[in-house]
Parts: structure tokens; C-alpha cells; sequence
């Protein structure tokens, strides 16, 4: 033994607190960081299609959700730390996603009222909360203001506007006139106004003050005449579809920038698999059904898939961990009930989208899918058999 | 490879720190503090009263029952301080000592005469010619308890009702908890003793067949066993997964077989013991020698000298780190584990004596040892993914939160194993295994009552 003096531990600072005393590094904080960041490709690409309005939308849906959170902490008594999870920034951001560009402010407000003050924090706030916030937000005011919240703007990389611009460079070179414009059809009225004045007064097109109707909208409007000749189908166009340069809610038009996310969560375990890919798939194979009985009436499976909600609610707003089922099994039960109401609605029912419908009426179903899904306990097999004890 | 169970979780292994230390023994102490009840059931029967001159090895309290253990003493000295005469003349231990649980409990203080003088080693049993009774019987005279961490008689565990068909003996050498490296270092050092210990006891339980399992972070030891198993023991290891070393998911990874939910390894025809009960159970009937020493890692990144040393029971904690050169200076240790960081309890007290059970002592600095608040569940199911015994951790939490015991009985809370994935997991660091103990003491305070009704 050498010299060294032996230092024993100072015993008055020591935690004595149950097992396990290591624990994961990952934390609630995280995962709400986690699942922001994965909102990134899709909020940008919203903020692409349709300008500053989308920004503005998203930003005051998220400012309008953390200032309700921190209010309703107060005033409940509960600790300002719950604040810095970031759920509140979350449901924000969602809710924003799931509104046009240019929604007003007011109707932001009363949105982001309905997510955190009924959905979370009348249940008894974060973890407890049955339904989806950012869809209660939604879904109060598509029924609260459905014109509203059924106007989109046109997305500036959509064909049409790059065929409004082309009509305006050609009258410009007098390849045409505003005369034989309005008169091939081309064009809405509120199209053919904004062309109008563009090439009148000289100034850029103001695509914000233009509407158009949502690829889901335009398939719904499609009619049948006696003789079964359909009129009003559009365009099946893949790709832009995909890229998102359609119309829509700002977060939901870009299939690709919602997959980025996606991935990302996945790629982080933040969200089950099985919800998205059930979600899509249970969807792919009703419309895709559907689609064989009806082949003119009815679309395709992959534009079903491509547009509307459906990519921004497979993987970002089913996938909610506190209002989904617990167990990968029961995911899988809940997924696929998403996909038969989506489906269902889309096809018959009365609304385009069916999407945020789909999803609520599944969160209240996960206590009992929760049940039925629960897993079985390690050897009651065995015990059922042996009837041992 | 396979998964071998549902579940689990990979916490950092901190093997490292002592798996290449050579297991030490540790000199005489001035002094030792003896439980009286280091092992689970009664708490064993003071024989010996203040002022007995007794040796190394002799018998210092009696089996206080079927599922109880004697005591024997660690070296030669004197009792000190110890007893006084009951009303009815029964001798109760007073020097309560701190045990591992934080309360008070009946022990013995003998103070080393430092000549270290055994007593008459107990005679040499023939077991391949002896009968499983006599074998059991001196397993049960020598104080031999699961030495794993459960520290359950062992004389118990080897007598199953005779209509139990038990066809296999296990030994765990999966040491899944991280940081522990003594039953590694078991492995490495005495593997011969393991073997012959297992053959003692699969003889005791009638079986031919021996399965040793082994997590594949040692492949030393896989190796080593295999060599000196031979055809004695089949070795098998197992990716790393804790808890490997848990008593039903390891029988499952031998033998394929479920233990019924509810019930004990017997009936899935299986008795699990620990290695380095082996070497005890090896010790008692080979040498004649009662159990009073083991093996323990001390370990941590606060310890100066990590290590494997051979402890006397009753070795109190400040001795124990002062063999492991006591901690570093500008490290500031958070808490004191006895055994792993999983499983094992956090002490407060230094005075707390090394058990028949204590696999390791464990430190950890205080910047590895953060309080957390408690948040509420999010519904991640990363517990429901990683609890081996296919439970739903975050139903029965918010159950037990609410105090709905009679749900949480009915959610299966009674087969959870404490394992601690669960908590592990949590993002929202609630305190899941602490519930779940909580609503078990509650169950099972309720069935006794309306067992008396």
C-alpha cells in the first residue's frame, strides 16, 4: 500500500431512490423537438406553394397555441416547466398545416382555442387528452366556417398558374387577346380577372387573390349523365401531385416533403411504422377496389394517396402518440380503421376529405383497441393449457 | 441472431471498467457486521451469545424454518455487543445494523481475533454415490442461498413437490445487469468448481441434463466453459439483451419453454441457479464449508481501483471501497448501489454490511445520477415494446396512479419482474417499477386480508 490517502464517498449528498437507476437519455422534451423538426420539409414546402400567407398562418397558429398552453397552465395551477415539452408548439404547427394560406387571424385564434383549451386542457392536459388537438381545431372550424376553410389559394408552382403567366407573356406579344381568353374556358372567372388586370396595369400576377379547387374537390364535383358519360374528372397528374403543386392546406400538398418527415420520424422511432403504412395501404386497396368496379366515376388509388390529407395525416397526425393505441398490434387495428373511414368518406360520403374525420373517430375507439390489442403476458399460453395454479 | 425473448433493453454495459481484473481476497477485517436475515424468509435463529469466543465457519444463528438460511461466522473473534434474553429465554439480536433496504436490521458484530483459526470443516460427501437428500441437507447446513441476487434459500429451490417433473438444470452466467463482471470473472477463474458444483446439484435434483447460458459479450468465458464443461454441460450464449439473465426469459432461451404465467421455473420442468452458487454449493459438499464469502465487483466511474474481490459477508461498504483505493477526488459520487444499476439498491449509509447476495457495489458520479420530474405519460409505448414479460407498463401506471389497484391486478401487474426496462425506456421518466412495487404491496396487503376473513 502506498501513501495515497483513501477517499470514501461523502454520504450526505447521496440519491437513494428506486431502481432502475440508469435510464435512457431519451426524454419527452426531445421527442416534441424531434417531431418539429420533421414538420420542417413540409411547412417549407407549404411556404413555397403559397407564399408568405402560409408562413403567417403557421406562426400565428403556433404563437396563439403556446400563449393558450401557458395561460391554461396558469390558470389550472400547474407548473410553467410543462411548457418547455414543446407540445404546444406541435399542435400549432399542425393546426396551421391543416388550414388554407391566408386564413384569417381570428379564425387561427378560435382554432388554436379549440385544440388547447377543449381537446388538451379541459381532459387534463398533455398525455391525457383523447382526441388529436390540432384535428379538434380543425374539424370545429370546418363545421364552424366551411367556406372559410374550403377556399385555397392557387399554389404559384401549380400548371395553372403557369398557364396563367403564359397567357399573359402572349398578350403581351398579341399571340392572343383577352377577348378569345374568355371565351375558351380556359380559365375561372377570378383567373381570367387577375390575367386581366396583370397585363392591364403591368404588374406581377397576384396569385394570392385567386382560389382553386383541390384535385379532391374537382373528383367530387365529376358527374355521371344518364347515358354514363362522365364529365369533370381531372387529369390524373402524378407528379405534381407528388411534388405537391396543387391546391390544398398548406402543410398537406407535398407528398414529398411529408415522406421527408416521415422517414425522419421512423428513422427516430418516434412514430409507429405500422400506422402510416397500414393507414396508406387500407386506403390503396378500398379506393383501389372501387377503382376496378367503377373505372370512370372513381379514382385512382395513387391519387387518392397523392392528395388531400391523407399523407399528412397517415404519418403526422394518426401517428399522435397520445391519442393512438399503445402497442404496435393495436396500431395496426387503429391504422386500419383510419383508412376505412378515409376511404369511406372520400367515396360516399358527403365531404371531399375524410381524412381529419377518419382520425378522430378512431382516437376514441383507442381505449378499446387498447384492450382488445393488448399483448400477451409472457407464458399465458402455457398457464391457459397446463391450467396449472 | 434471434431475439430469445420479447422485449429488453441495451443500457450502457460499463463492463469494461473491471471484467480484466483478476477476481482479489480481501485481508481480514478488525470487524464484521452479520445480518441475521440475508436471505429471503425467516430470519435466522441467534445461537451464539455477547462474549462467545466462535471460528471461522461456525454456526452462528440456526434455519429459522423451512424457507430460511443459518448463519455462520467469517472469521474467528469475539461476538460483540449482540444479545440479551427474551421473557420466554429466546436470544434476540439488539446491534441492528442498516441492511440494504434502508431499514433496520437484526445482525451480529464479531470482532476478529485476527488468527483467521476455522472450525472442524464439515466431512467430505461422495455425491456420486450420495442420495439427493443428503446432498440437499448439507446445502441447506451450509447457508447456501441463490447468490444471483434473489438470495432464495437453495435447499428450497431443490426441493420441488416430487410430482414436479423437473428435467433440467440452468446456470445463469448471462450477468445481464451492466457493470457486474464477478460471475464473469467466476467463469474465467473457476470454471472447473461451476461444472462440478452443477453436477453436485443436478444430482441432487435428479437430472441429466445441464444447460450453462452465457450472454455473448463474454466469449471468454463461453470458451473457457465449453472447454471444462465438455460433455458434462451444454454451453450455450446469447446475444445481449437485458434482462438475459432474468429467471423465465433465460429458461426460455435454453429450452424454448414458457414458464406459465403465474407460476415458478418448476413447472416448466426447469431449476435456474446462479454460477457462483455453483462454486458455494461445490465448496459445502466437496470441502465442507459453509457459505461465507462471494464474490462482488466494485465498480463506477468514482472508484479509483475497479475490481473483483472475494468478500466475507459482513464486510461493511467503507471497508469495501477502501480495497477499491476509495473514490476519486474530483469525481462527486451520486448514489451507492448494492448490485446492478438496473436492479439493484440505492444506499445511503456506509455502514451497510456486503450480504450472501451482494453481487456488486456500485457508484455512480453525480453527473450520471440526474433527479428527473416525473411527467405524465405521453403513451409512447417504448415500455410496452421493451417489458420481457409482455406487459402493458403504461396502463398499469396511470391505474396505480389513480390507486386502482383491483385494475392494475387485473393489467397483470402481479407477474411483472422489476426488471426496470420499463422505466429505463420512459421518456417522460415516470417512476414505473416504483408504481408497480407500490400496487403489488397494496394487492397483496388486500388478499391477505380477505384471506383472514
Amino acid at each position: 500500500m502506498d501513501n495515497q490517502e483513501i477517499i470514501l464517498p461523502d454520504t450526505s449528498n447521496l440519491i437513494v431512490s428506486s431502481s432502475p437507476h440508469v435510464l435512457n437519455k431519451e426524454h419527452v422534451n426531445g421527442i416534441m423537438r424531434d417531431v418539429i423538426i420533421a414538420m420542417i420539409p413540409a411547412c417549407a414546402a407549404g411556404i413555397i406553394f403559397f407564399g408568405i400567407s402560409a408562413f403567417n398562418v403557421l406562426l400565428l397558429c403556433t404563437l396563439f397555441c403556446v400563449g393558450l398552453e401557458g395561460l391554461m397552465l396558469k390558470i389550472l395551477g400547474k407548473s410553467m416547466n410543462a411548457l418547455k415539452d414543446g407540445s404546444a408548439i406541435v399542435t400549432g404547427l399542425l393546426l396551421g398545416m391543416n388550414l388554407a394560406a391566408g386564413t384569417p387571424w381570428w379564425i387561427c385564434l378560435i382554432g388554436s382555442i379549440l385544440a388547447i383549451v377543449l381537446a388538451k386542457h379541459l381532459y387534463g392536459g398533455l398525455g391525457y387528452n383523447p382526441f388529436n388537438p390540432a384535428l379538434v381545431g380543425r374539424v370545429g372550424l370546418l363545421i364552424a366556417f366551411p367556406a372559410a376553410l374550403t377556399t385555397w389559394p392557387v399554389n404559384r408552382l401549380s400548371p395553372k398558374v403557369a398557364a396563367m403567366k403564359e397567357a399573359i407573356s402572349d398578350l403581351m406579344n398579341n399571340d392572343t387577346s383577352l377577348v378569345m381568353l374568355q371565351n375558351s374556358g380556359e380559365f375561372t372567372k377570378a383567373q381570367y380577372a387577375a390575367i386581366k388586370e396583370a397585363f392591364l396595369n403591368k404588374t406581377e400576377l397576384l396569385v394570392d387573390t385567386i382560389s382553386s379547387a383541390t384535385p379532391l374537390d374537382a373528383i367530387s364535383q365529376a358527374t355521371m349523365n344518364a347515358e354514363g358519360v362522365v364529365t369533370g374528372m381531372p387529369e390524373m397528374e402524378y407528379m405534381d401531385y407528388f411534388m405537391g403543386y396543387i391546391g390544398g392546406c398548406i402543410g398537406e400538398t407535398s407528398a414529398l416533403a411529408i415522406l421527408i418527415g416521415g422517414a425522419y420520424l421512423i428513422f427516430r422511432r418516434l412514430i409507429r411504422w405500422q400506422v402510416p403504412f397500414f393507414y396508406i395501404l387500407t386506403v390503396l386497396i378500398v379506393t383501389g377496389i372501387m377503382h376496378m368496379i367503377h373505372p370512370d366515376m372513381s379514382a385512382t388509388p395513387l391519387f387518392h394517396i397523392l392528395t388531400g390529407g391523407l399523407m399528412l395525416g397517415a404519418f403526422f397526425m394518426a401517428t399522435d402518440m397520445v391519442t393512438s393505441p399503445v402497442s404496435a398490434k393495436g396500431a395496426v387495428i387503429y391504422a386500419i380503421g383510419c383508412g376505412l373511414i378515409t376511404a369511406v368518406i372520400r367515396l360516399w360520403g358527403s365531404y371531399p376529405e375524410g381524412v381529419s374525420f377518419s382520425i378522430l373517430f378512431m382516437n376514441a375507439f383507442v381505449p378499446l383497441i387498447d384492450r382488445i390489442s393488448a399483448k400477451k403476458v409472457f407464458g399465458s399460453k402455457e398457464a391457459a393449457q397446463g391450467g396449472a395454479a | 441472431m434471434p431475439k430469445m425473448f420479447p422485449g429488453g433493453v441495451h443500457p450502457k454495459d460499463g463492463k469494461a471498467l473491471s471484467a480484466g481484473s483478476e477476481i482479489k481476497t480481501a485481508p481480514l477485517m478488525d470487524k464484521y457486521i452479520v445480518p441475521l436475515a440475508m436471505h429471503i424468509g425467516a430470519p435466522a435463529k441467534l445461537i451464539v451469545r455477547e462474549g462467545d469466543k466462535v471460528l471461522k465457519g461456525q454456526v452462528l444463528a440456526e434455519a429459522n424454518g423451512f424457507v430460511s438460511a443459518p448463519i455462520h461466522s467469517p472469521t474467528s473473534g469475539t461476538v460483540i455487543s449482540i444479545s440479551k434474553t427474551s421473557t420466554t429465554g429466546e436470544m434476540l439480536s439488539v446491534n441492528n445494523c442498516i441492511g440494504p433496504t434502508g431499514t433496520l436490521i437484526p445482525a451480529i458484530t464479531i470482532e476478529s481475533d485476527g488468527e483467521d483459526k476455522a472450525c472442524e470443516p464439515l466431512p467430505t460427501i461422495d455425491w456420486q454415490n450420495a442420495d439427493a437428500k443428503t446432498i440437499i441437507d448439507r446445502i441447506r447446513e451450509t447457508g447456501i442461498v441463490g447468490m444471483g441476487g434473489a438470495a432464495f434459500p437453495t435447499s428450497v429451490k431443490l426441493s420441488p413437490p416430487p410430482e414436479k417433473n423437473i428435467d433440467t438444470l440452468i446456470l445463469n452466467g448471462a450477468e445481464c445487469e451492466p457493470y457486474l463482471t464477478a460471475d464473469h470473472r467466476l467463469m474465467l477463474e473457476e470454471a472447473e468448481k461451476i461444472v462440478q458444483g452443477a453436477m453436485i446439484t443436478a444430482k441432487a435434483l435428479g437430472v441429466e441434463k445441464i444447460i450453462i447460458g452465457i450472454e455473448n459479450n463474454k466469449p471468454d468465458a463461453v470458451k473457457i466453459m465449453t472447454e471444462v464443461a465438455g460433455d458434462r454441460a451444454v454451453v450455450k450464449s446469447f446475444p445481449v439483451m437485458y434482462p438475459q439473465g432474468a429467471e423465465k426469459q433465460l429458461i426460455y432461451a435454453c429450452t424454448k419453454r414458457r414458464v406459465p404465467k403465474g407460476n415458478l421455473p418448476m413447472e416448466a420442468g426447469c431449476v435456474v441457479q446462479n454460477v457462483g452458487t455453483m462454486v458455494a454449493i461445490y465448496e459445502a459438499v466437496v470441502n465442507g464449508i459453509p457459505l461465507f464469502e462471494r464474490i462482488t465487483t466494485i465498480t463506477g466511474s468514482p472508484v479509483v481501483e475497479p475490481g473483483n474481490w472475494k468478500l466475507r459477508v459482513g464486510t461493511t461498504l467503507d471497508k469495501v471501497l477502501t480495497l477499491a483505493k476509495g473514490v476519486k477526488k474530483d469525481v462527486p459520487v451520486g448514489k451507492i448501489i448494492l448490485g446492478g444499476p438496473m436492479m439493484g439498491m440505492a444506499q445511503y449509509s456506509l455502514t451497510v454490511p456486503i450480504m450472501k447476495n451482494a453481487s456488486g457495489v456500485l457508484l455512480l458520479a453525480q453527473n450520471e445520477v440526474k433527479q428527473y420530474e416525473s411527467l405524465p405519460c405521453i403513451r409512447c409505448g417504448r415500455c410496452v415494446d421493451v417489458c420481457p414479460m409482455g406487459l402493458m407498463p403504461a396502463t398499469m401506471s396511470v391505474q396505480i396512479e389513480k390507486e386502482q389497484f383491483d385494475l392494475a391486478e387485473n393489467t397483470n401487474v402481479m407477474d411483472c419482474i422489476e426488471c426496470g426496462c420499463c422505466s429505463y425506456a420512459c421518456p417522460s421518466r415516470r417512476p414505473l417499477v416504483q408504481l408497480y412495487r407500490h400496487a403489488k404491496s397494496e394487492i397483496n396487503a388486500q388478499r391477505r386480508k380477505n384471506s383472514q376473513k
